[in-house]
């Protein structure tokens, strides 16, 4: 198999990068910003093991690939907790509409 | 040739999801892309990572992310739909570290850096999986960070289920 460009890699990372902070920026249902706080863990991550296939011995960017990947379901676990109660309370989860902490 | 119809996927899903009004469909639309990237995390040898991503991201985080979409609005409902504010300066925005990013990354030359060069790629070597090695890593070079990442998973599973309580009826 011939080898994959460490460019190419690079590019589909900042593609993938870019339109996470395209959904950050432009959605403004909770959800969908959380999506794409995801595309952006997976645009990281993409860097992370395509710099691991230079590190054969050690293989320090896969292993913290996990890391993130582990940080990343905890982050979505409580955020999405923090979503429905905040949907309970707001009787919606549109950002703009969500603007004070207390009851 | 598998990486670019991978690499196409991925980028074709993200801009659905993001260019999608309905929450289900980004909802899909992002399988595909966690998918894609999976398939590509094969093709740069980590296939331990790649079964990683699959049960963590497809199985998890995406059917979570599915039950918030579903909890926090009615499907037959306008409040599936997600309106978006900001388009033009969020298009512009994006576009202008799409093109910074490209050019660094197109202009850094990294094939002549010297590491890199010097660099072993034979990742599995006489192995047939990088398995064995992140397991032995995880246990001796690893060993802090990996209890460090369970005790967090313990504390984001009693914080996630303390905060989705309705307190007024315990």
């Amino acid at each position: 198999m011939e080898e994959i460009p460490l460019e190419h890699i690079l590019l589909l990372s900042a593609a993938l990068f870019s339109l996470g902070v395209m959904a950050v920026i432009t959605k403004r249902h909770a959800v969908v910003v959380l999506m794409g706080i995801e595309l952006i863990f997976n645009a990281a991550n993409l860097n992370l093991v395509a710099f691991s296939r230079y590190d054969a011995t050690l293989m320090q960017g896969q292993l913290f690939s996990l890391f993130v990947m582990v940080v990343a379901a905890a982050e979505a676990a409580v955020a999405l907790a923090i979503v429905l109660r905040v949907y309970q309370y707001f009787r919606t989860a549109n950002l703009n509409q969500i603007n004070q902490l207390n009851k | 040739m598998l990486f670019y119809i991978f690499a196409l996927l991925a980028v074709l899903s993200g801009a659905y999801m993001v260019l999608t009004r309905n929450l289900l469909y980004a909802g899909f639309a992002l399988l595909v892309t966690l998918l894609s990237v999976a398939g590509i995390y094969v093709l740069l040898f980590a296939d331990f990572v790649a079964v990683t991503q699959l049960m963590i991201y497809v199985g998890g985080v995406l059917v979570l992310i599915l039950f918030g979409i579903m909890l926090s609005s009615r499907v037959h409902d306008q409040s599936v739909l997600s309106e978006s504010v900001n388009k033009v300066w969020g298009t512009v925005i994006t576009f202008l570290i799409l093109v910074g990013l490209s050019h660094t990354i197109l202009h850094a030359n990294l094939s002549a850096l010297p590491w890199l060069q010097a660099a072993d790629t034979n990742v599995l070597g006489a192995q047939k999986s990088t398995v064995q090695t992140i397991g032995i890593k995880l246990m001796t070079d690893f060993v802090i960070p990996f209890e460090l990442a369970s005790l967090l998973l313990l504390i984001a599973l009693m914080g996630a289920a303390y905060i989705a309580t309705d307190k007024q009826n315990v």
